[in-house]
């Protein structure tokens, strides 16, 4: 792999328990910037429990999450509070079961991500009580990112409706753009495409594709697609029972047999035979 | 009766309804023997004596019995539902007139006092009434915006009177200076009270407010040497028309004005004073909403979570909904003691921020016409009922029960959206969330 | 010494008055979350029923007290528990799916009907009932102080422990106990796996209300005063030794009520009975800013 480029995203023996039970045992991998870095692995697999650890929900038991701004600027995650993370290290996520502000309006929804900006320009609160220019501009300077958002999940149309009344694609993608919203340098995903028809997953993929194109923004998501894993991540890490088992690029990750044996629950013993099979 | 004719309905079945009727007479003689049927009554030697009351236990028996019965027979799998009777042309009528209801509202609260001047009575009533309809603007903030359930509310109410009036004995101080800082400090008990519990969800958040609301009033209590103890503060000084005292005679209010001296100028005086705070609550609130500190306690409200995933501090917005909460308490507080020229802690008991807390979800969570409406329906209905003293308690009791099952989101359940890009939709009910806090 | 044995012995009484109390919130909170706000007034209630209960019997002729005892704690037991079943049936279930803050209004509501209604029927006034057990044991008696322990108070701890007793063996070994630990963990499932749900939720609200009864007897014989008002002070404080343990927990509750009889007890007696109450909430806020589930509550895993 290139080494030149310093990683986004460093995460170095993380072990999360709880109580007797080790979710996720000295995990370590790191994620390229502009990369879109896919974490798979089976049900129950420690995924979810990795980017809780990530967006500071979990305070990891033992290790280290490092992200990199371009900047130079780092953080080390695991000691950042959850709502910093975001503020301060820029990272920003979405949730397996859809978490928008369902009675709020969709615009509302990104404007909520803009809260940080927002409350600066209002010199919290004071000027915004005051109708100064400064917050206007900034409020106005708010709709419009939401607006270019809007625009590109593809739903303008419905801005004033309750965000609970889109149809669950659109939330899927609204989520996502409510993320962008923040202006995040890296994009937690936790299984986006999960409920998604075809023709959602694609436009999904799209969505990811053009956040990679077109903004600073690197992605880490964790899916069960596999068809959506192998069309858009550029580097996959496989994690089976909290542990490491593969970490490479879609081709390599598609034929490991470690990874087909994970997937298809087969003995250890019986590695050694379809690794022959296989042919490596 | 005629329903039960018509062909496709369920045959009328009596044996079924004279077995419910049966159970149910049974229950409420099981209920009401020993409480109705009989009385305790101290007697000449201290002792405690038993009447007989035979005739209202078989009466209430049988009202259960009959009631059951018709019920069971009338309306047997139908839940009353009133909007049902009401005809589509009424509702397309409501919701035409709903954008004028409160400039409406608005401008009869300014002429009340024109139109019942000679009606002292009517006008202690409104100042009254607008006093909760303030209080429940301010705890709007806490729980219907933030969705954070504060059962003290009336702590902060207390903290505003016992500052005002404490300020004005001690230290001479006006009204309008202690207006101020009698909501300084209710905001800084707020924030004093918040710090530790507002990492605590939903009912421990309910309960430890609760506990601090007892505190207040039994310190209050306790405290005979600072507070006056039971007895509370008398002889709090009286408003002034901003330096004119509303007196009798040379350098009063009237004598100022060229006006002949009547006690009611005092009481419109008040009227206004509390329209005004009042309505200053109301245009923070909604000018709030529309900031980003309004938007993110109304996200609060629908998901904490994501809150957080957002990058908006929690701790601090719920901080400053209860801080806000807690000020616009402190300023009724500190009003009600000028008022009232006398307080105790008898003024600031649970039943207080229980009736607020009715008020706030009987309007609507949220809703700031809804809150006025129901703040005037509510302490209406109990002056409506005050022939009956010691019924009313009773019947406000029941109407909180029936509300919740006829109306759990309260009269105006739907919400406005702070900002749009096309037009302003109302959200449903629906969509809408109650908080986990 | 002698005052601190004394205080000790007046503390675990009180304590299992609230511990009784606050197992109906415990198991309520348990079931179906919500503060059933309108507990300590079904208490209140239960110690009216017992006083009248009694005077009756005393009026047809029963008065060996040992045997009206019995019977009176089986009237108000058994009409405490229709208060609650009914309170349940006309307040509470027909808002089950309602939204969250419904049901706790309604309770407050629920709570407001109880105490007007004992108020009109019994008038406002104290209800003053002479002491029917008297006697004790005096265990320290030097020339300062004397510690006594009333038959009073040993008939307060031994029923509550007996009671205990009786009610873990129903929560842990009988059907309706394994329906309500069903019902706990998770409403909705239990209902598919086929436990009758409203049942198991009016049951619940009977066993608390009936428990409540016993505490509002325990009241009556040890203070030998009651009003209308008792109820929302012991249901506070009730519902604060359910949180302090742990809401949703049995033992938690037991062990959070005689936490606040003791804090009261020792409070009053070395420092001021005014501030007692004071001191009790203190500490449920403190312990709840360290503990925020109690002293034995599940520590709860954030989901997200």
């Amino acid at each position: 792999m290139n080494g030149t480029v310093e990683p986004i995203l460093t995460v170095e023996h993380l072990t999360m328990r709880f109580g007797g039970l080790v979710a996720v045992d000295d995990l370590s991998f790191s994620a390229r910037p502009g990369d879109i870095t896919a974490l798979i692995g089976p049900n129950g697999a420690g995924k979810t429990t990795v980017f809780n650890c990530i967006t500071g929900f979990y305070k990891p038991t033992v290790g280290m999450i490092r992200l990199a701004h371009p900047d130079g600027k780092t953080f080390l995650l695991e000691r950042l509070l959850d709502f910093r993370i975001s503020q301060r290290a820029r990272g920003s996520r979405t949730f397996q079961n859809i978490r928008l502000f369902q009675g709020m309006t969709v615009l509302e929804n990104l404007m909520v991500a803009r809260h940080n900006p927002l409350m600066l320009a209002s010199g919290f609160t004071l000027f915004g009580m005051l109708g100064l220019r400064t917050f206007t501009n900034a409020e106005r300077a708010a709709i419009d990112m939401a607006k270019y958002w809007l625009d590109k999940i593809g739903i303008t149309s419905r801005a004033d409706d309750p965000a609970g009344d889109l149809p669950y694609g659109a939330q899927r993608r609204l989520e996502v753009a409510r993320a962008m919203c923040t202006e995040p340098v890296l994009l937690c995903l936790d299984e986006p495409a999960a409920g998604l028809n075809a023709r959602e997953s694609a436009e999904l993929n799209e969505l990811l594709l053009f956040i990679r194109a077109e903004h600073a923004t690197s992605i880490l998501l964790i899916e069960h697609d596999m068809s959506v894993v192998m069309e858009i991540s550029d580097h996959i890490v496989v994690l089976d029972y909290g542990v490491k088992i593969a970490d490479g690029a879609p081709a390599a990750i598609r034929d490991d047999p470690r990874v087909i044996a994970a997937y298809l629950g087969v003995d250890d013993e019986e590695i050694a035979d379809v690794e022959a099979e296989v042919g490596t | 009766m005629s329903r039960a004719a018509h062909p496709g309905k369920r045959p009328l079945d009596i044996l079924a309804a004279l077995k419910s009727a049966v159970l149910a007479a049974l229950v409420a003689f099981g209920l009401f023997s020993l409480l109705i049927g009989l009385r305790t009554d101290q007697g000449p030697t201290g002792a405690l004596v038993l009447t007989e009351r035979f005739g209202e236990l078989g009466a209430f028996v049988a009202v259960a019995f009959v009631g059951v019965f018709l019920r069971e027979l009338l309306l047997r799998d139908k839940r009353i539902d009133i909007v049902r009777f009401v005809p589509p042309v009424v509702t397309a009528a409501a919701r035409r007139i709903i954008p004028f209801v409160g400039p409406a509202l608005l401008v009869f609260a300014l002429v009340v006092p024109v139109m019942f001047f000679h009606n002292r009575y009517l006008l202690d009533l409104s100042i009254q009434i607008l006093t909760y309809v303030m209080l429940g603007w301010g705890l709007n903030i806490v729980v219907g915006l933030a969705g954070l359930l504060d059962l003290g509310y009336v702590a902060f109410y207390a903290v505003g009177a016992y500052s005002y009036a404490l300020l004005a004995q001690n230290f001479g101080l006006g009204f309008w200076i202690c207006l101020p800082l009698a909501g300084i400090l209710a905001a800084f008990w707020g924030v004093l009270l918040g710090f530790p519990v507002l990492r605590l969800r939903g009912d421990y958040l309910a309960i430890v407010t609760l506990a601090f609301g007892e505190i207040i009033r039994l310190v209050l209590t306790n405290w005979q040497s600072f507070t006056g103890g039971p007895n509370g503060i008398s002889g709090i000084a009286r408003p002034s028309f901003f330096g004119l005292p509303f007196t009798d005679g040379e350098g009063g209010f009237a004598a100022t004005f060229g006006l002949e001296f009547t006690p009611t100028h005092r009481v419109v005086f008040l009227y206004y004073l509390i329209l005004a705070l009042a309505l200053v609550t109301n245009i923070v609130t909604v000018r709030l909403r529309r900031l980003p500190i309004g938007r993110a306690w109304e996200a609060l409200r629908e998901d904490e979570i994501a809150c957080r995933t957002l990058g908006i501090n929690t701790t601090n917005t719920k901080l400053t909904a209860f801080a806000i909460g807690a000020m616009f308490g402190g300023f009724a507080g500190s009003f009600f003691a000028t008022r009232q020229g006398f307080i105790s802690p008898e003024s600031f008991v649970f039943g207080e921020s229980a009736l607020v807390l009715a008020i706030v979800v009987l309007g609507g969570m949220g809703s700031q016409i809804g809150v006025a409406v129901a703040a005037a329906v509510m302490l209406g209905g109990f002056e409506f009922f005050r022939e009956f003293q010691q019924y009313r308690m009773l019947v406000f009791g029941f109407a909180m029960v029936g509300i919740m099952i006829w109306r759990p989101r309260g009269l105006v359940a739907t919400r406005m959206p702070s900002v749009f890009l096309k037009e302003r939709k109302i959200v449903a009910a629906e969509f809408v969330a109650e908080g986990r806090g | 010494m002698e005052i601190f044995v004394q205080q000790l012995i007046n503390g675990i009484t009180l304590g299992s008055i609230y511990g009784l109390i606050a197992i109906g919130y415990t198991m309520v909170y348990g079931i179906i979350g919500m503060i059933n706000f309108a507990h300590g007034d079904v208490f209140m209630v239960g110690a009216f029923l017992a006083l009248i209960a009694f005077l009756a019997l005393v009026a047809i002729g029963v008065t060996a007290v040992p045997l009206a005892l019995f019977l009176v704690l089986l009237i108000a037991m058994a009409l405490t528990s229709l208060y609650g079943w009914t309170v349940e049936r006309l307040a509470y279930r027909p808002l089950r799916h309602s939204f969250r803050l419904a049901p706790l209004i309604s309770a407050i509501g629920m709570s407001i009907v109880l105490q007007n209604y004992v108020q009109i029927a019994q008038g406002a006034r104290v209800k003053p009932l002479p002491p029917l057990i008297q006697g004790g044991y005096t265990l320290i008696d030097n020339d300062v102080f004397i510690v006594r322990l009333s038959n009073v108070q040993i008939l307060v701890v031994v029923t509550t422990l007996a009671l205990m007793a009786v009610f873990s063996w129903v929560i842990a070994r009988t059907r309706l106990g394994r329906d309500m630990r069903a019902c706990e963990q998770d409403l909705k499932m239990a209902s598919l796996v086929g436990v009758d749900v409203d049942r198991t939720i009016s049951l619940t609200f009977v066993i608390g209300a009936a428990l409540a009864a016993v505490a509002g007897i325990m009241t009556l014989l040890y203070y030998g005063v009651i009003d209308f008002y008792i109820g929302f002070v012991a249901g506070v404080k009730a519902f604060t030794a359910a949180v302090l343990g742990g809401i949703g927990s049995l033992p938690g509750a037991m062990l959070g009520g005689l936490l606040i009889g003791l804090i009261e007890t020792f409070w009053s007696a070395y420092f001021s009975s005014e501030y007692k109450d004071v001191a009790a909430f203190s500490i449920l806020i403190i312990v709840l800013i360290f503990l925020p589930t109690g002293i034995l509550g599940r520590p709860e895993i954030e989901k997200v």
